[in-house]
């Protein structure tokens, strides 16, 4: 935009002077030589403005024009965006005619359990570490630490009350509502049961097949099967 | 009546016919190759920040994950810059003092935002979608290389359309499995041509060279 102004600017005073002297001198070639220039510069701007940053607002651009300085403007009062009726009390609220639940808005499936899997290790194991022990990186570097997802309240706590805290935070967790979105809260949920059920597992719960595998454990000739767990986060 | 020009003057027209095409072809040349290097693209230099904010640091060291401050990159077109809040969620309790966190304790305070600056600007006249590409099988270092390695952040790829079709036009060069997609040191295994051929078929990958594919 500007330097389409200037370069505009520019053109009309080299056009002027070339009038001038045209007059002047009489000559011609003068006047030639400066329209031949002002196309030339014509060109160099439109090089120069190619569309590349056009006057309207990208996601995230600042704006000097609002108070709070963002181009992004927050939802207007008592507006619901289409789309997000978001009237499933269970799914979104994380309750039922507002008392807590034990049930999934959802079947859980190995599907759900490995999205679980992906969005536990990348929004909770930064604290609660891979296993739900609450000793993750940020605890080590100074961070409070949560309680384990294996001590005993936390593994009889409702479903609700992890969708709860999941929304609204908990001690000195703040609120994952932004970053965590609805059905993978429940994914996640859904994960931290696999976990707890992980660290207090009976050797008889598990299928035959599998028992038979920790009685005889396969010699260490098939030495690759732990890589393939690596690919899950 | 004399001659106007010398016998020479035949010789430096020729000449003067041939030096004008190779200057021409030259200044060509040289507004080709300097238009595609990163002098132009702007690859390979850290832009300065409001906090030097270290990928390094963050990701390669604590191993927290992209998704973790840019989760929209899998909803939606923008990757997003993470909110002051997502900072603050540490660092409520860590770092409190240091001088490089002032903007973000500012920012909190005051609730304007920090002014990042954009390290991967696409022209206005590009429609880009990060939401589809991960779903697709396009890898973040595809794009943007070992951002977990990065003490500042820069942009590595060039950016420009040939870059883009080299991608568009033999996807099966580049895809990557979808869980795969967030490991920042995943290199193309020797078979990725037949991997990419499989990928391409089972993610139903199109090639996708029209001008209206990025030109809306």
């Amino acid at each position: 935009m500007s330097i389409r102004s200037r370069s505009y600017d520019l053109w009309l005073k080299l056009f002027g002077t070339g009038q001038r002297d045209a007059r002047q001198t009489g000559g011609g070639l003068n006047r030639l030589a400066v329209g031949v220039l002002a196309v030339a510069l014509l060109f160099v701007s439109a090089c120069a403005s190619n569309h590349r940053d056009q006057p309207y607002y990208e996601a995230q651009d600042p704006s000097a024009f609002f108070p709070d300085g963002k181009a992004d403007r927050p939802l207007p009062p008592n507006t619901v965006p289409q789309g997000q009726l978001r009237l499933d009390e269970h799914l979104y609220q994380g309750t039922s005619n507002g008392r807590p639940v034990n049930t999934f808005p959802f079947p859980v499936t190995a599907q759900v359990l490995q999205r679980g899997q992906q969005q536990y290790n990348a929004h909770c194991v930064p604290c609660h570490g891979f296993a739900g022990n609450g000793d993750g990186m940020i605890v080590r570097r100074g961070y409070s630490r949560p309680t384990s997802y294996h001590d005993e309240r936390l593994r009889n706590e409702s479903l609700s009350h992890y969708y709860d805290v999941i929304v609204n935070g908990y001690g000195a967790m703040p609120s994952y509502a932004d970053q965590v979105y609805p059905r993978d809260r429940w994914a996640i949920i859904a994960y931290i049961r696999a976990l707890q059920l992980s660290q207090n597992a009976n050797v008889r719960d598990l299928p035959a097949e599998d028992q038979e595998l920790l009685n005889h454990p396969p010699t260490p000739a098939a030495g690759d099967e732990g890589e393939g767990e690596e690919g899950g986060h | 009546m004399p001659q106007v020009f010398h016998r020479s003057s035949n010789s430096i027209a020729r000449l003067s016919i041939i030096g004008a095409a190779v200057t021409a072809a030259l200044i060509g040349a040289i507004v080709y190759i300097v238009a595609r290097s990163p002098l132009a693209t702007g690859q390979h230099v850290p832009p300065a920040q409001p906090v030097p904010f270290s990928h390094a640091h963050h990701s390669g060291g604590d191993g927290i994950d992209c998704r973790y401050c840019h989760q929209s990159a899998e909803y939606s077109a923008v990757a997003g810059v993470p909110p002051t809040e997502t900072c603050v969620n540490c660092h409520k309790q860590i770092w409190l003092n240091s001088p490089n966190l002032r903007p973000v304790r500012e920012s909190e305070r005051t609730g304007q935002p920090i002014q990042w600056v954009k390290v991967h600007d696409l022209p206005d006249f590009v429609y880009f979608n990060h939401s589809i590409h991960i779903k697709k099988g396009v890898g973040c270092s595809t794009c943007h290389g070992e951002v977990n390695r990065m003490q500042l952040t820069w942009q590595v790829a060039p950016l420009n359309m040939g870059w883009c079709v080299e991608c568009h036009s033999q996807p099966e060069r580049f895809v990557r499995p979808r869980s795969e997609i967030y490991n920042m040191q995943w290199q193309p295994p020797a078979n990725q041509l037949e991997l990419g051929r499989r990928l391409v078929d089972e993610y139903d990958i199109q090639k996708k060279v029209y001008c209206d594919t990025c030109h809306r």
